[in-house]
Formats: C-alpha cells, structure tokens, sequence
C-alpha cells in the first residue's frame, strides 16, 4: 500500500502536527446501565483514511462504530465529522454508511434494487439511480448479478453487493464492521486488497472494525488497538508491531514472550534487567527508570537465534530445549523449555535447504541482540 | 454406512403403533358404515390404502417416513375425508321423507339389476337461486371486512410485542391467548350486555352526554364485525407476532443507515418481509370467518346474511339434508380454491431463505 513514496507522504497526514482531523471523537464514554462499553475515547481521523479499530470481543469497537453510524447515542462526549458535531442526528441524515457484519442486504430485494435503496431514498429519479447502481456494481465486478436476489449469491459475492449498496451514496465515511469477517481465509487475503483498492479510487474514509490483527495490519494506514472500552495505543501497523506501548497491545498484535524483570544499575548505552528466565540480560536504555523498578521485556518469536553451540559473540543467551516444533512451510515454530522451565516461542525462517534442521529434545541455544527487546512498564 | 439398516430396527415399535391405529380408524369407519351406504366404499379405500401401505413398506422401504405421516393421514382420512364424501354423496341424493331423510344412492330392482340414482340437480337449485347467491357473497364481504380490520388492529398490536423486551413479551402474548381461557359462547354474550340498547356503551356514552338517544348496536353488521373482530384477533397476532420477532434487526438499522426514514422503512423492509404473516393470520381468519355461524347468530340482525346460518336453517327447519349438503360443499369450494392460491403465493415466498 505505501509502494509509491509519494503517496506515501500524502497519505500521512497524522504525522503532520498542523493537519485537521476529518473525525474526532472528543471524550465520548458509552454506558449501557453500569457496563460501561466506551470509556472516554478520544480519537481522531484524517480524510481518505483506512483506520481499523482493532480489538477483542466486547472491547467497545463497535459500539463506538455505531455511535459514529447514529444507531447508539454516547452518554458523554461528542463526535464531529468534517467539523459538524452530530449530536441528535439519526442515521438516516449522518454523512456515513455502514457495511455490516452480516451485510442486512434486504432478502426481498434483487442485488441492483438493494444497491439502488439508498439513492432511491436520496430522491433520485429510478432510471437515474439504477444506473448509478449499475456503476457501483462494476466497481465491485458484480454487474453478471444485477437481477439474483441475496440468496442465489456466494458469500463473497453478498459481501461485494453489501459493500457497494454502501458505497453507492458516496458517503464522506463509511464505517465497515468485520467486512471479512464471513468469508474463508483465502477469499478474506484477495479481499483484503480489493477492499484497499477501491478504497483508494474512491477516496473515501474507512472506518474498519476487525478482531484479526492480520486484516488490520493489512488493510489499514492506522491502527487504533482497543481494550476494555479504551484505546490502548493508536499508531501506524509497523509502530504498534515494533513498538508496541503496553503488555496487552505486545501480547495482542503478533506473538510475543514476556519476561518480567527489574532493572539494573545503569550502564552508558544499554540497560540491565535482571530477570528470573532469562538471568542478567541487556536491553536498549528507556528513559526515566529507576534501578530496581519492575519491567517487562517484551520479544517478537522471529527476533531470536536459535543455535546448537553457544554463539561466541552472543550478548544475551540462554540454554533450553526443545520441546515441540511445527514446519510450517516458509519457517518452523519452536517451543524451547528453558532451565527455569519456561517455555519460549521462537520462528526460524527456513531460507535454504538445510540439512540438518533443529528438532525436538535438542539442546539449543536462544540468543537476542538487546534491540530486539521492546522494554515495556505497563 | 449403517444407517441402511437401523430405520428397520427402529421401524418395528412404529409399526406396532401403526397397525392399533389402523384398528382404530377401521372401528371408526364402521361406525360410519351405520350412517351410510357410501361409507363402505370408503372403507374399502381405506383396506386398499392398507394393503398399498404394506407393499410399499415391505419392498419400497418406505416405511419409517410412512409412519411419520400416517397418524396426520388418518386423522384427516377419518374426519375430514369420510365426512366430506358422506356430504358429497347426500348431496347427490333427493329430499325424502325418510329416516335418514334422503334417497338412496342405488336401488335394486326386481331383476337384480343395480340403479345408481344421483343428479346434480341440487347444485343447480341454490346456484340459480339469489338466496344462496346472496348469503355466499355476504359471507365473503363480511369475512372479508373483517379480516381487514383484524389485520389493521392485529399487525401493530403484533409488531409492539415482537419488538418488546423479553420479559414483557411473553407477559403481552399471555394476555393475546388469555381470551381463550373462558368459553367463546359465553364471550360473543358479553359482548350482547357492551353493545345492547341499554348496554355499557349507550349507557357510558349517555352518561357523558355524547348522544340523547340509545345507538342501535345490536342485531347489526356492525355488532357482527366486532364480534368477528374480537374473537379471531389472536389468530391473527399470533402468527404474525412470529413473523415479525424473526425480523433482523440489522435490516431496519441498514435501510435507516441509508437514509429512509422510519416510515419508509416500514413500507419497503418491514412490511414486504412480513407477508407469509400477513398471508397466514389472514387465513386463519378469514376461514373460519366464511362459515361463522354463532355470531351472527347471536349479534346480527335478521338482515345480516351468512352461510352458515343458511346452512343451519336447511338442515334444522326445512330439514333439506341434500341441498345443505351442497350449500355445504360450495362452500368448502369457495373457500379452498383461495386458500390454495395463497398457499402456493406463500410457498414462493417461502423459496427465499
């Protein structure tokens, strides 16, 4: 998606400090009796985004999707698109369409009369908003489909028709809820990047809300990880892999070990943390700790080295064994039970054929460079 | 698979269950036989459908599903088939004064020579006659009005209740059903003290100085539309409220997103949606509607017209069992002939998921 370094730029304007957001969403908390799902959220949106709220189930991200559509009122705070706060605006009248979980198409309705729905209720003449329809319809390579009702259609296919019905009013939003979430694994990866490309003819704001990490990754300019009615971290996919801010978004985004740890008198350049799997290790200086205060050291499986002999060169280094290992074709996963009895996540990619690949019983060696830990306080 | 082997196993208790049934209806077939000649031949249908049904299950393996249905069948074989050709077969006959008060369908004369007697002539006589015309239409207008306004009153009395909340739902359709726990007969008299001259209604109204002078109520269409109205609303809620509480919910929140409003949305989502309830609450009242006998009986007037008045009067007063007979099965064919129409209206609905 950001193949083209000039778009690229273009398309980053949260990074431009003097931007105007298209959307924000100021304080807005949600409470359904003493639940509350929308805890003080605030959040904001640039034009032409493709933001995902990524997050697990009951996190609040789609009752903060569907205070944006009108069908929920936030108890606090306000939202405002394109500086109109939309307070008191039903959702037939808000400047946003909704593509939904399990798409609504109207089951009584052929796909061309379900595509045209919106423009009909617009005031269009028919002929006019059937061929509007018809576009629409081209767009997503459904045109073969215009007479079937929902029912003759595969999946996939529902899932095209819900998306142009709710492009076809040319929304300055439109707010898609788990749009993948039907489909099967290969369909959902080339719909992923259909769903980019006409996001990106278009134009159009999307708002998306997923609970797979890989759909967000790939599919949006920003992400925005929720929690427990929270935003835990919002930022660009790589920012949130690389540099995730807390132990849930580490944990959440990818996989990840975790070791607990204090810190260690201090040292020019690097830090020590003492932790109990992995003894005395060094990690990459964080500012503002003190000696003693507890942190997590947060490592990505891929970021380790695993070897037979002990690297001589190696900073941090510990010994284990393997327990289980899974080829997965391009790498193998391994389980390596450390002496405290730990067990470690660690991908190798499998680059050339070797002969002699680690297998399980052997006695290995996990090594990481200190910039492979991500030192974490949450 | 094993599965070739185990209906067998299963099919032996059934077939047990089967075979008293079979007893049963025979017995009650005989005692038919009493009634009329016609009801042997019935009998020998029913033999017949026996023997088939054992060939069938002995060499066709279909056994289990049979059984399945048998009990349905027989039933309706037993009340609704046997009954319907004794009608059809009386109403083929002549008025005489006999016991029972009909010519036989064949005579024997001294020869040995078998005569089967049977005319149309009945069928002619109350197509040619306006009474029959009059009080077949009637029957049709009034069933008809009613079930419109049944349909008016019932669909958002319906659609309140599938859109409540859980525990006032089930408490709104106790109170739908509730009606049924006292006697119709005693309800269609309640409703004679509401609507009567000096009933609750003129007495209330009176009272509050809206008329001077009693309305006339009773003994009116009018009176027998409310009743018809009041008694077979449930029939109309019922099957609507089970249409309307399978409604999605995203469908409304989706038409509203694209931007009709509510009203709007009723008209081109949630009515269209709704028609196999439409269709099947209309039925039910409209039905039993046609041949409604009690309430105009008790709330009508001597102008209000029905069929099955008609009916009753044929039977009882001029004691014509072969014309009643055909006022009874022109009527079963009035009847069937849309109700199979819509049926075949909502199977196409039904093709949709």
């Amino acid at each position: 998606m950001t193949s083209n370094p000039a778009i690229a730029a273009n398309t980053r304007p949260w990074r431009d400090p003097a931007a105007k957001p298209f959307i924000s969403i100021r304080n807005v908390t949600k409470r359904f009796g003493d639940f509350t799902a929308v805890n003080d959220v605030s959040l904001d949106i640039y034009r032409g985004e493709l933001f995902c709220l990524l997050g697990g189930s009951g996190c609040g991200k789609s009752t903060l999707l569907r205070m944006l559509a009108g069908f929920e009122t936030p108890t606090e705070g306000k939202i405002l698109i394109d500086g109109v706060d939309l307070a008191g605006t039903p959702p037939d009248r808000r400047p946003t369409n909704m593509m939904f979980q399990s798409y609504a198409l109207f089951p009584h309705m052929s796909v061309e009369k379900n595509v045209a729905y919106g423009l009909l209720r617009e005031g269009k003449s028919k002929a006019e908003a059937f061929a509007h329809a018809a576009e629409m319809l081209k767009l997503v390579q459904l045109e073969k489909f215009a007479r079937r009702k929902p029912h003759q259609l595969s999946g996939g296919q529902r899932q095209r028709v819900a998306l142009a019905r709710a492009l076809a009013k040319q929304p300055k939003v439109l707010l898609l809820d788990e749009p993948l979430g039907a489909l099967d694994k290969k369909l959902r990866e080339e719909t992923q990047f259909e769903l980019i490309r006409i996001q990106e003819t278009l134009g159009v704001t999307f708002i998306v809300v997923t609970h797979d990490q890989d759909e967000a990754m790939t599919l949006a300019t920003r992400i925005g990880v929720m929690t427990e009615g929270v935003i835990e971290q919002v930022g660009e996919p790589r920012e949130i892999y690389e540099t995730p801010k807390s132990r849930f978004v580490a944990d959440f985004i990818g996989s990840v070990n975790l070791f607990e740890g204090r810190v260690g008198p201090a040292a020019p350049d690097l830090m020590r943390v003492e932790t109990e799997d992995l003894g005395p290790v060094v990690a990459p200086p964080v500012a503002g700790l003190t000696q003693g205060q507890t942190v997590w050291l947060a490592m990505r499986p891929e970021r380790a080295w695993l070897t037979r002999e002990r690297p001589a060169e190696s900073v941090n280094c510990v010994p284990g064994v393997v327990q289980d290992m899974g080829y997965v074709g391009h790498m193998s996963s391994y389980m390596v039970k450390l002496e405290t009895g730990r067990l470690v996540r660690v991908t190798q990619a499998n680059e050339g054929r070797r002969d002699n690949p680690i297998s399980w019983d052997e006695n290995v060696h996990v090594s990481f460079e200190p910039a492979d830990f991500r030192v974490l306080t949450e | 698979m094993s599965g070739a082997s185990e209906p067998r196993r299963a099919g032996l208790p059934l077939r047990i269950l089967a075979l008293g049934l079979a007893g049963l209806g025979g017995a009650v077939a005989v005692s038919f036989l009493t009634l009329s000649a016609t009801s042997a031949l019935l009998l020998s249908v029913l033999v017949a459908g026996g023997v088939l049904y054992f060939l069938f299950s002995r060499f066709m393996g279909w056994s289990d599903r049979w059984m399945v249905i048998a009990v349905p069948l027989l039933w309706l074989g037993i009340f609704f088939l046997v009954p319907f050709f004794v009608l059809g077969r009386i109403s083929l006959s002549e008025t005489m004064i006999a016991r029972p008060p009909y010519s036989p369908l064949w005579e024997t004369d001294a020869q040995g020579n078998v005569e089967i007697i049977a005319s149309l002539q009945n069928y002619w006589f109350i197509l040619g006659d306006a009474l029959y015309r009059n009080a077949y239409l009637s029957s049709i207008r009034i069933a008809a009005v009613s079930t419109v306004f049944a349909l008016l009153l019932g669909y958002p009395i319906a659609y309140y209740i599938a859109r409540s909340p859980e525990p006032r739902r089930s408490f709104l359709l106790l109170l739908v059903v509730l009606p049924f726990w006292t006697s119709f007969l005693l309800r269609v008299y309640a409703w004679i003290g509401f609507l009567r001259r000096d009933g609750v209604i003129n007495n209330i109204l009176t009272w509050l100085g809206v008329i001077d002078e009693p309305l006339v109520m009773m003994q009116t269409d009018f009176a027998v539309y409310i009743g018809i109205v009041y008694t077979y609303l449930p029939f109309m809620i019922l099957p609507l409220y089970a249409n309307l509480v399978k409604l999605d919910g995203a469908l409304l929140e989706a038409a509203s997103d694209l931007g009709a409003s509510p009203m709007v949305t009723f008209f081109t989502v949630t009515l269209p949606l709704s028609l196999p309830g439409v269709i099947a609450g209309s039925m039910l009242v409209f039905i039993p509607a046609i041949g409604e006998y009690v309430i105009p009986a008790l709330l009508g007037g001597p102008d209000t017209l029905m069929i099955g008045r008609t009916l009753w009067d044929e039977f009882f007063s001029a004691r014509d069992w072969p014309v009643a007979s055909a006022v009874a099965i022109i009527m079963l064919i009035l009847v069937v002939i849309p109700m199979m129409w819509l049926q075949s209206v909502q199977n196409r609905q039904e093709d949709r998921p």
